[in-house]
């Protein structure tokens, strides 16, 4: 043990190749917790540190992966015809195809991110802060299947440079760094994220062909070779099997109502997460296990899920109750709960301790406007199918405002009983 | 555990009701069915994998015979816990605060209850800078090489000069030693064999008016027991503060039990306690256990002229400052004193025995010692004789005076500090240790439900020095209040100090705090800022402004 810790010390870089030594700083750190006594103060500091929160809380999404990953192939093959049995027909392929599909993401979102935030810890002389391993994480599970890596290196970039390292890193940014990765894709290249033909990965990346899918899939289809000019997605989405959508159970509301959605997906492939979407998101009781464990190890912050969870229904009770000026209105307020993201967007993008209030009181409210706003643009919006992305960040921006209300009453109450005195 | 369960039933209710939601799907019975049948299994299947897990501990429990304590070492609360009283029997119909917030570090080497002579010391040392706010270099009136008794002056503030600050014990200064810039760092005594006191008349309380006792106490070196909020510093003879209170227990880690620590000195502590009623205008109060384990001496609870409240919850329950909070706050201008209850003794001792004699009993604590014991010794006493052939093992020590979350790091043959009545030895940590922020079963004292420690709630640390962490912006919200029990933000509180927002500072509450108050915030921060340190800072600033 001490004589891999020696033979590690070797190659650390000395102090003034600032880079070389933060990058090598940022790797021992994460082998090895380091010797740092206390100094002032207390003499024994509690256990917990950034680290262990922010890898628990990816421990938490890890189901996510799991199932997000299966999803994405079963999807791809559902898209073709493929496979059609049950869920669970072809699951090596599904969930290699799948693997295949998410890692470039992943790992160009991390290389992205953590060559940004190396890049800034390096410059500003401190050691790499964790903040990342969380957004790091969550981004691909936010992100539709078939983004293009270039487009989410930008925004990853975007989101990392602009939303924290201009406010001062980690700990410091006003918005929610995952959902401000994805706003820049919505905005920016609005084809991409919205729509019925984003949310299933037709496409093969090189490392499928690497491995022979897309032979194999061509093989299986009859087909000799791609017409000319014609890319492998065009050629599916011109050849799905009739029965087959690519729109999520929130565009078919939008457009038909319940019924609409009732025709396409039922409730169990809504609940269990068998529906084209982004990739992370869908599967509810995945989601919520997750979100349990947050809330038991109390890094989650189980008022923020509560009140948005209460404010959610309230709305969608509130819609039922106007009645139906268009069809999603009237769509009952139980099923808007597991329709689309509102479970990810409630155990883990609200609940993001930078972003969110930080008074008690300032949560509840917090969470109460998300699930509210949320709602709202939801359902009243024609232009954006869901709105947990939007009204989240939404209130980002009004949380500090929520607080510093709250730490008004505070001071105030003190005024009165210095006047009741 | 309580609050854990009731977070379980949350998102247990979470599933249910998606479950519920799922059964109103009405076209697709079987789909609900099979929904229902799913979450049915996986709820048994985690009830039989967490019965399980208990059983194993419970049986582990008996096994390594920590069963005898009859503590609950299930994961599951026992029936008495769940409807018996809270409150135990003695607390019925008195005045009880009960305090849920805080937490209680349970540490190993608590001190066994035997006044172990052999630890008494030989010299003695006073330290101006023990004393908050009083300037670097005071006026010391002794020299190297003089005679002292028990009483004399040693040196005073040259800002307050009527404030004396005397010997604990008669003796020979041997030295007086100076720290950077010439301040005065100690003044050491080596102690007659034979104790003799400065001579006074004998003062008979009734006969006083306020302000000649005042002029007696500062002349006696008694006023130096006295302390002020807000700032935490030497109290100021000019003020006449609206209330005087008392905490009779202390719930840090290791703490000297006060019952014992106090026990036959009833006389001079009721004594002490009518002093400090002639002190203010206002009502002395005293805060006393009212944990339902421990059940609290008479001395406490018997004594007059008094105002008592009793405190329940785990720690910084004992803390005068949380006390004061929940009885009478303090507002802007207002000023309370408060006093150690082991020196309300010593202050009670002048009136009924006319020397001043400041004994305290010192626990003597922590896991790196083999006899953790108790002494009586005057205050400043060396460590010296309480650490000789009484360290365990061959790790690195680190010794401090006070316990672990306030008290401050001394050398082996150092003294203790001039208001502490606890030595506390632990376990200096400078080991590197591979994915220790990862292991999920790291024997680690820790707020958080995420190491064993949350499941076994009875289970006692090892005290080490490390830091478990480096210092990182402030991320995580909510932990500083959930260990704090006072209506006051102290994560936005100390934003205010870092950014010298006076008014800001003033509205939330920094008059009410000290820095002991917040050790417990600072124990928990999982990015490791230096609370206190930094509250000490702000409370300097508001002092300096008036």
């Amino acid at each position: 043990m001490s004589k891999l810790l020696d033979f590690i010390k070797k190659f650390e870089p000395p102090k003034e190749k600032k880079f070389l030594h933060t990058l090598y700083d940022g790797f021992f750190t994460f082998a090895y917790a380091p010797n740092h006594v206390t100094k002032s103060g207390v003499h024994i500091r509690d256990g917990m540190d950034l680290k262990r929160t922010m890898f628990l809380v990816v421990q938490a999404l890890a189901l996510c992966y799991i199932f997000g990953i299966y999803n994405i192939g079963h999807q791809h093959y559902a898209a073709l015809g493929m496979y059609e049995g049950n869920f669970f027909t072809g699951a090596g392929a599904k969930f290699i195809y799948g693997a295949l599909q998410i890692l470039p993401i992943f790992i160009v979102a991390h290389v992205v991110g953590l060559g940004i935030e190396f890049f800034y810890a390096a410059k500003k002389g401190h050691s790499i802060e964790e903040g990342f391993l969380v957004s790091g994480a969550l981004i691909p599970l936010i992100m539709p299947p078939d983004i293009p890596l270039w487009m989410l290196g930008l925004a990853v970039a975007f989101a990392v440079i602009i939303g924290k390292e201009a406010f001062g890193g980690t700990g410091m940014n006003v918005l929610n760094i995952a959902l401000l990765a994805r706003v820049f894709v919505f905005f920016a290249y609005p084809g991409e994220i919205s729509g019925d033909f984003c949310w299933v990965a037709y496409d093969y990346n090189w490392l499928h062909k690497l491995f022979g899918f897309e032979g194999a899939t061509m093989a299986a289809l009859g087909i000799e070779a791609l017409p000319e000019g014609m890319t492998f997605a065009k050629y599916v989405l011109a050849n799905t099997p009739d029965a087959w959508t690519g729109a999520t159970p929130l565009a078919l509301a939008a457009k038909e109502g319940w019924a609409g959605v009732q025709a396409n997906y039922s409730n169990f492939e809504m609940f269990w997460g068998a529906i084209p979407g982004s990739i992370g998101e869908t599967c509810k009781p995945f989601i919520l296990i997750g979100a349990l464990m947050l809330i038991v190890l109390g890094i989650g912050s189980w008022r923020i899920m509560l009140s948005m969870l209460v404010g959610a229904i309230l709305t969608g009770m509130l819609m039922n109750w106007i009645g139906d000026f268009h069809a999603f209105m009237a769509v009952p307020w139980q099923y808007q709960l597991y329709m689309g993201s509102f479970f990810f967007a409630m155990a883990f993008m609200a609940t993001d301790p930078v972003t969110a209030a930080s008074t008690p009181m300032g949560k509840l409210i917090y969470g109460f406007m998300i699930g509210m706003v949320g709602m709202i643009i939801r359902v009243l919006n024609p232009a954006y199918p869901e709105g947990w992305m939007l009204a989240i960040l939404f209130m980002n921006v009004f949380a500090p405002l929520i607080d510093y209300y709250v730490l008004q009453a505070n001071i105030s109450k003190r005024l009165k009983r210095v006047k009741s005195a | 555990m309580k609050i854990r369960f009731k977070r379980s039933i949350l998102v247990l209710s979470f599933l249910g009701l998606a479950t519920f939601v799922e059964a109103q799907a009405i076209g697709g019975l079987s789909n609900a069915m099979t929904i229902a049948l799913a979450t049915v299994v996986l709820l048994i299947l985690l009830v039989a994998i967490t019965l399980v897990g208990d059983t194993f501990l419970r049986v582990e429990a008996r096994e390594i015979g920590a069963d005898e304590s009859k503590a609950n070492y299930s994961i599951f609360p026992r029936l008495s816990e769940i409807f018996g009283t809270r409150r135990a029997s003695h607390l019925l119909g008195k005045n009880v605060v009960d305090l849920k917030k805080g937490h209680d570090i349970l540490l190993e080497g608590a001190a066994e209850k035997v006044i172990d002579t052999n630890f008494a010391a030989k010299t003695f040392a006073v330290r101006p800078r023990d004393f908050v706010g009083m300037s670097p270099i005071p006026k010391v009136v002794v020299e190297k090489g003089d005679e002292v008794k028990a009483g004399d002056v040693l040196f005073y503030d040259k800002k307050r000069p009527d404030i004396k600050y005397v010997a604990p014990v008669s003796g020979e200064i041997v030295d007086v030693t100076r720290a950077e810039k010439r301040a005065i760092d100690q003044v050491i005594i080596l102690a007659d064999k034979e104790q003799s006191y400065r001579a006074y008349n004998k003062p008979v309380l009734e006969e006083l008016d306020r302000e000649n006792l005042i002029t007696f106490l500062m002349e006696t070196g008694l006023w130096s027991f006295i302390r002020q909020r807000p700032f935490d510093v030497v109290a100021d003879p000019g003020d006449n503060p609206k209330a005087i209170f008392v905490s009779t227990f202390d719930s840090a880690p290791l703490a000297p039990d006060m019952n014992f620590a106090l026990k036959g000195r009833e006389a001079d502590f009721q004594m002490g306690l009518n002093v400090l009623g002639r002190l203010t205008d206002g009502k002395v109060h005293l805060g006393i256990d009212g944990r339902a384990k421990s059940n609290p001496a008479a001395i406490f609870t018997e004594a007059t002229g008094v105002h008592k409240t009793w405190f329940n919850g785990p720690h910084p329950s004992g803390n005068v400052g949380i006390q004061i909070h929940h009885t009478d706050p303090i507002n802007k201008g207002d000023v309370v004193w408060h006093m150690n209850p082991q020196d309300v003794a010593i202050l009670g001792r002048l009136f009924n025995e006319g020397i001043f004699k400041p004994e305290r009993v010192v626990a003597i604590t922590g896991a790196e010692l083999k006899q953790p014991r108790y002494v009586r010794v005057p205050m400043g006493a060396s460590v010296e004789n309480m650490l000789k052939d009484n360290i365990k093992g061959e790790d690195k020590i680190r010794v401090v005076s006070g316990d672990v979350l306030t008290g401050r790091q001394i050398g082996e043959k150092d003294y203790l500090g001039f208001f502490d009545d606890q030595l506390t030895v632990l376990f200096e940590n400078d080991n590197y240790a591979m994915f220790g922020w990862l292991s999920p079963f790291a024997i680690v004292p820790s707020v958080s439900n995420t190491f064993p420690g949350a499941v076994l709630k009875e289970m006692e640390y090892r005290a080490e020095t490390n830091t478990h962490g480096e210092h990182r912006a402030l991320v995580v919200t909510g932990q500083y209040e959930s260990v704090l029990p006072m209506d006051v933000y102290p994560q936005h509180l100390i934003k205010a100090i870092l950014v010298n927002d006076f008014e800001r500072m003033e509205g939330l509450g920094i008059y009410e705090l000290a820095p002991e108050d917040v050790a417990l915030c600072e124990f928990a921060c999982t990015s490791k800022t230096e609370v206190q340190k930094i509250l000490r800072e702000g409370l300097e600033t508001m002092r300096e402004q008036g």
